[in-house]
């Protein structure tokens, strides 16, 4: 009973989540493109309960930041001027999900003072709406991306498990190839072929795509080994003695039994595909300005100037660790299922 | 013997597999070098023509194909339009420099990681083991990119380290001590960042499959005749668990070209890493093609030296070998 518990609670952490970055209009205070050329690399704001003569406000406020005298790139408050924060205030249109167009936001403030709770970059943008917006991409590229390499795996596995033969050998001696190549390596090398200058659509595409095809090897060979076992299994020996054809058997009959394996290995290659359209973005290979996603939100740090002075430009980087983290848990929390069940269960954060 | 010859042609095979798929892949490509010369009005079409010619980007690929084999045959790997070189020798420096930081990297991580797993195992369940775990597993989810940079913000602001290159600017000039604590300083961030990487996957394996040797009869044995608990934990536990921890170091060793290319990016760090990112976004086509064969010579060897190794430690499979 445990275990599934600890399955539900990895599930619930992971929705939430993921329901945060879906929502990102919601929870985003300002449109993650719109620029303020005034504001280039302000510091995180803080927000207050106790104002500059010492007295308590029930409502958050935050003090807007101004240059420090003689200075050019240091901020400090302005605490002439206290500026609260607004709940469930009205802002910037969105359309939440894509679908449902919008102007509700958690919180804001006024037009005229912004607020960066996150601090923003170099054209003024706000980091957290970045941020969130950015989640989209990445996170959506990562489940596409796992979800092109299963489908790939799974029927590759299915067919080379369920005929057998020189078809087995070809298919597992390519499986083998893939398994041996360093899956950066292949990243790159598949990448480095494929045209470089594209539409953000189209180079989110083509990560998810050059992802997809990276990773089918492993999966295949676990699918593989599943259907050896369940072909033998007298039920479906007994449905092909009544006469089911290939592709009923394998639809109704062994497609399911793999499902413990596929859906682990769902739980392992998603954050690994977010890290590869991470590190794509990050090298400029991948989803390109204006658009937002985790990787290309660290590219700046490429440059000294930025590391040395604005270090929450790192901050998008500490995004991503809950998500790993859920991840992480609800594979392992998969992985304990799947070995009560006794069905194989090859160990998933293995190298490779 | 027999065991070997077909280890060693499995691993030539997989290397004409790779090369092979990398041509093929090229030969995919909308775009070459020197497409961008071509939309350059002050080079006439008939020199980006004759370029083409010079470097046989004209010919079919099967003859393409050809050719870079037998200038692999001679160790050029094909020819690098940026270095206007052939791409051998650029790759070497890099490969050196790569060598350099991946195997301190991976020696501290198994010197580290083999008496942390071990200590673990041995207090499976109670409080150390507990924390080490739960340390392991919230290293595990922090990819590298994050370490990297997290470490390179540390060092910008501490000014502890420097934060990028191989050595300081005036390198040349100073006596060979100090030319070595330098170079050991420009180390010091790549390399930990390394083994952080590293080291939680490493104490995992080590971890798991000591704590199941220690699980086995003769073991269990071998604690009632009071075999001192060092000897007992390093002489018997960790020699019957050896086994998939060679496979692990072998691995190791194959991932060492491989293994440090974000790491290097990051801190830029002069190895085979930022010579492929440049490669890539140049359309420089041998060189990529060399430097992912070369890490798969690597990968290659490394899955090699394990087999060798486990047909030495372990006697099972000596047996097995020999009975076919």
């Amino acid at each position: 009973m445990t275990q599934r518990r600890k399955l539900t609670r990895w599930l619930i952490v992971l929705v939430f989540l993921h329901g945060v970055v879906a929502a990102a209009g919601f929870f985003a205070p300002y449109d993650p493109v719109e620029q303020d050329r005034e504001r280039p690399y302000l510091p995180p704001m803080r927000i207050h309960l106790i104002d500059a003569y010492g007295h308590f406000h029930l409502r958050p406020f935050f003090y807007p930041l101004r240059l420090r005298k003689d200075s050019f790139d240091q901020y400090e408050e302005d605490t002439a001027s206290a500026v609260p924060l607004r709940f469930f205030t009205r802002g910037a249109d969105y359309r939440l999900l894509r679908l449902v167009p919008s102007r509700l936001h958690l919180f804001g403030a006024t037009v005229a003072a912004r607020v960066y709770l996150l601090g923003s970059d170099a054209y003024g943008r706000d980091q957290l709406s970045r941020i969130l917006y950015g989640g989209q991409v990445s996170l959506l590229a990562g489940l596409l991306g796992a979800g092109v390499t299963l489908l790939l795996g799974a029927l590759i596995g299915m067919a080379a498990g369920y005929y057998g033969g020189w078809r087995d050998d070809l298919l597992m001696r390519a499986a083998e190839l893939f398994l041996a190549l360093p899956w950066l390596y292949l990243l790159f090398a598949l990448r480095a072929f494929l045209p470089l200058t594209v539409s953000p659509l189209e180079a989110f595409l083509l990560v998810v795509v050059v992802t997809g095809m990276v990773g089918w090897a492993r999966p295949a060979r676990l699918v593989r080994g599943v259907v050896l076992s369940v072909k033998e299994l007298d039920f479906v020996r007994a449905a092909r003695g009544f006469g089911a054809s290939d592709l009923y058997l394998l639809r109704s009959h062994i497609l399911p039994e793999t499902a413990n394996v596929l859906l682990t290995q769902a739980a392992i290659l998603v954050p690994q595909f977010v890290l590869a359209e991470m590190t794509l973005s990050f090298l400029g290979l991948g989803v390109p300005e204006p658009m937002s996603s985790w990787g290309n939100l660290l590219a700046s740090l490429q440059q000294y100037s930025v590391l040395v002075s604005y270090w929450w430009m790192y901050l998008p980087a500490l995004a991503i660790v809950p998500f790993f983290l859920g991840y992480l848990g609800l594979a392992s929390a998969l992985q304990q299922r799947s070995s009560a069940y006794k069905i194989d269960g090859e160990s998933g954060w293995s190298p490779t | 013997m027999r065991y070997f010859l077909r280890r060693a042609l499995h691993a030539v095979f997989l290397l004409f597999g790779v090369s092979l798929l990398t041509f093929l892949f090229s030969a995919l490509t909308p775009g070459n070098y020197f497409d961008e010369m071509r939309l350059n009005p002050q080079i006439s079409q008939a020199t980006v023509a004759a370029l083409r010619a010079q470097y046989q980007l004209d010919r079919p690929l099967p003859v393409r194909y050809l050719h870079w084999l037998n200038a692999v045959a001679h160790g050029e790997l094909g020819f690098s339009f940026a270095y206007n070189s052939p791409v051998g020798p650029i790759l070497w420096v890099r490969a050196r420099n790569t060598l350099l930081l991946t195997i301190t990297a991976m020696l501290l991580a198994w010197l580290l990681a083999l008496p942390l797993g071990v200590w673990s195992a041995s207090r499976l369940g109670r409080a150390p083991d507990r924390i080490l775990s739960g340390t392991t597993a919230t290293l595990l989810v922090i990819p590298e990119l994050v370490l990297a940079l997290g470490l390179l913000i540390l060092a910008v602001r501490t000014h502890w380290f420097p934060t990028g290159g191989l050595v300081s600017v005036g390198f040349e000039s100073v006596s060979p001590l100090q030319k070595l604590q330098d170079l050991a300083s420009h180390m010091v961030l790549p390399v930990t960042a390394l083994v952080l990487g590293t080291l939680p996957m490493l104490v995992r394996h080590v971890r798991a499959s000591v704590a199941e040797a220690l699980q086995a009869p003769f073991l269990r044995a071998a604690v009632g005749h009071g075999i001192p608990r060092r000897k007992l934990l390093y002489g018997y536990a960790l020699r019957a668990a050896a086994n998939p921890l060679i496979s692990l170091f072998g691995f190791s060793v194959g991932t060492l070209l491989s293994g440090s290319l974000l790491v290097e990016v990051v801190m830029s760090w002069p190895g085979v890493g930022p010579l492929l990112v440049e490669a890539i976004l140049a359309r420089d086509l041998f060189v990529v093609i060399g430097g992912v064969l070369l890490s798969m010579i690597f990968l290659v060897g490394g899955n090699l030296l394990a087999d060798a190794l486990l047909y030495w430690a372990d006697p099972r499979i000596r047996t097995a070998a020999s009975a076919k």
